[in-house]
């Protein structure tokens, strides 16, 4: 059993209702995206360090190398930038590799060939050629994971023009926007969070695609916009849910990818609250919060009632001690005294 | 001091393999070499005119090598290239209008003005990419490979590295991938023995790259860099390799850059090698020593030579004009292509 099986299995979340369809797990429904890939179009491959081995990723490519053989879903070299290379000249030539990652941390040593040449290619020749890479990771949290295990390198990657960013927050969307991203044409990274691995959903069989750069309102409310995705969404919208009780009606809205970006809804939500709260997994300076908090300041400026607020990290490495990562992650109790200060409550 | 001498034997003992080739692709090698060291000059003549405004890495001097390797491959065949590209895509089948109109940052480059001379990139003769990042399109090239072996296609990819490039990890890890895998792809690196002005020795231990290379477990050569015959057949024999499924092969290719890393001219003079190893190595200049032997085999005179060279000029200076009256990009141009539909 991997070291933080325990953690993630103690999470508790929202039961789904099985009245409203089948109930699947949240690693399940990307294993299932995959298998549909593999088994719909030949030329997707899925390789990584370890995705054939017996935890799979997470359970995320469990069964897929027995079903799609070993040329399909194959074991990877410990050569990061290497192997991003090599995906991406694939990529270049007709194939649509999923190149996997058990943590975000590890994509760090690919930047070479993930920045400087597969997000550029298709630009630099003019688009003569096409770069359909899936790049996806996990992003760790807890039981000391630290510093190089638990970063969440979104922000980082936000300003790169020519990559995607998916960062799913259910089943359902875990699926469906891998499925979108397989068959996106440039090179697509989908971050999901370890945290959200053991979450449940309704989630339909067979195939269907999640658009990019379409947000959802997973709460709709009056007094303030809560925007975000992947965990930290998850965490505001068990926040909104409570306050609630206090008379506090927050809008939550899921962003699913933050690249492209869906302004439509983020502007039609502040329109109507005046209040804005960005929350992120990432740190708060210079990524995801900033740039959404900076795009309030210079396009809904009218809308405003209060300063716009980031839930994000602090600019300070992740600690790997229990005590210390208290103090450094946002939880549902320091997301919720956020709002209320917003709402004057 | 001449710190890297040339440790050949040219074209001694190649006499008697003449009858083997037909007289025409002797000189169509001939002249692809001569094609490329014209072209090179006359970019390099009009450099500080500032039309170009590009880096260049002139290939002078390492014509050979574009020239023998091509000359083993189809057009299907897929070629990657470092920065210094001319060499290899004119050798390839590039289109020198195209190649020209690029430099000179015109809308009908072939990279549409997005790359330069660092870029070229012609996908329809095989011209498969090359990166301003040393060792950059190793990987890529690999890629290619495995594409190609997924696929069941029988093209092989052939990517062309400098010495400094084998200093770099991606390089390693791709060299250790491609001989797991069994890919159908040539590393052809041209040793010059400097990386921009660091020689070699402050680089690497003392070793002979080839059998580093050996290492990784893959085929590897040695093969005379100024020597166009021996490049030619050595590609040959790797390319074989790869189409049979036998995996990879690295080939070193000892050769030396007439003039600076960049720009026009040498920049020997600055000090960090002798101008007399430059000259050692000029005298046997892959042109030159291939136009002696075909001519001491009555397959060459200087006479046509000069036909030759009045053509090949003929066509360059056509080329540089339609490039100077090419359009240049609009506003509207820097927007398409960020991302693929």
């Amino acid at each position: 059993m991997p070291w933080d099986e325990g953690l993630v299995n103690s999470l508790v979340y929202d039961a789904p209702d099985p009245n409203e369809g089948r109930v699947l797990g949240y690693a399940q429904a990307v294993n299932e995206a995959l298998s549909l890939a593999l088994d719909h179009d030949p030329a997707v491959f899925v390789t990584g360090q370890g995705v054939d081995d017996p935890t799979a990723m997470f359970g995320v490519t469990k069964g897929l190398q027995e079903k799609f053989n070993a040329g399909r879903v194959f074991d990877s070299p410990l050569s990061e930038e290497g192997m991003m290379g090599i995906c991406t000249g694939a990529a270049m030539h007709g194939m649509r590799p999923v190149f996997m990652h058990n943590r975000p941390d590890f994509i760090l040593l690919a930047f070479n060939q993930l920045v400087t040449h597969a997000a550029k290619m298709h630009y630099m020749d003019n688009g003569q050629t096409t770069v359909p890479l899936v790049v996806w990771a996990a992003i760790g949290r807890g039981w000391g994971s630290g510093a190089q295990h638990s970063q969440s390198i979104q922000g980082l990657l936000l300003t790169v023009p020519g990559l995607k960013i998916v960062m799913p927050s259910t089943p359902y969307d875990a699926k469906g926007l891998m499925l979108s991203a397989i068959a996106d044409n440039n090179p697509v990274l989908v971050f999901e969070h370890r945290w959200l691995m053991k979450k449940e959903g309704v989630v339909p069989e067979g195939m269907y695609r999640v658009p990019f750069g379409k947000g959802v309102y997973r709460r709709r409310g009056k007094d303030l916009t809560i925007v975000g995705a992947s965990h930290a969404l998850e965490l505001s919208l068990q926040a909104a849910n409570k306050l609630a009780a206090e008379g506090i009606d927050a809008e939550v809205i899921d962003l699913r990818t933050l690249k492209p970006l869906d302004e439509e809804i983020i502007a039609a939500s502040l329109q109507k609250t005046g209040r804005l709260l960005v929350v992120d997994t990432g740190w708060a300076m210079g990524g995801v919060c900033a740039e959404i908090g900076c795009l309030a300041a210079e396009k809904w400026f009218e809308h405003l009632k209060g300063p716009v607020r980031r839930i994000g990290l602090p600019d300070i490495p992740h600690p790997a001690g229990y005590t210390l990562e208290q103090f450094f992650y946002p939880d549902v109790a320091r997301i919720s005294q956020t709002i209320r200060e917003m709402c004057g409550k | 001091m001449i710190r890297y001498p040339y440790q050949g034997t040219s074209f001694d003992d190649w006499q008697h393999k003449l009858s083997s080739y037909a007289p025409e692709f002797l000189l169509k090698l001939f002249r692809d070499m001569l094609r490329i060291r014209i072209i090179e000059e006359e970019v390099e003549r009009r450099y500080f005119q500032d039309h170009m405004k590009t880096p260049i890495h002139l290939v002078i001097g390492q014509e050979a090598t574009s020239v023998g390797a091509c000359a083993a491959m189809t057009r299907a065949d897929l070629l990657y290239a470092s920065h210094r590209t001319h060499g290899n895509y004119l050798a390839k089948g590039g289109d020198l209008k195209a190649m020209l109109c690029e430099f000179h940052c015109r809308i009908n480059g072939c990279t549409g003005s997005r790359g330069g001379s660092m870029h070229l990139m012609d996908k329809s003769v095989g011209m498969a990419g090359s990166s301003a990042i040393v060792a950059g399109v190793v990987p890529i090239a690999t890629g290619a490979a495995l594409a190609a072996q997924m696929h069941g296609e029988s093209y092989v990819t052939t990517v062309f590295l400098g010495d400094a490039a084998t200093e770099e990890g991606a390089v390693s890890e791709a060299l250790n991938f491609a001989a797991l895998k069994q890919l159908p792809i040539v590393y052809f690196c041209e040793n010059n023995f400097y990386s921009v002005q660091s020689p070699l020795v402050t680089r690497q231990p003392k070793r002979e790259l080839y059998k580093w290379a050996a290492g990784y477990g893959m085929a590897s050569e040695l093969v005379d860099g100024t020597n166009v015959l021996a490049v030619y057949e050595t590609m040959q024999t790797a390319v074989a390799r790869a189409k049979r499924g036998e995996g990879p092969t690295f080939i070193e290719s000892p050769v030396y850059r007439f003039r600076a890393h960049g720009g026009a001219g040498d920049d020997s003079k600055t000090g960090y090698r002798d101008i007399a190893e430059r000259e050692a190595w000029e005298k046997v200049c892959p042109l030159e020593t291939y136009f002696t032997f075909l001519k001491s085999a009555g397959l060459i005179d200087e006479t046509v030579r000069n036909t030759m060279a009045g053509e090949i000029m003929a066509e360059t200076m056509e080329a540089f004009d339609y490039a100077l009256a090419s359009p240049k990009p609009t506003e509207a141009d820097l927007y398409t292509h960020v991302y693929a539909d």
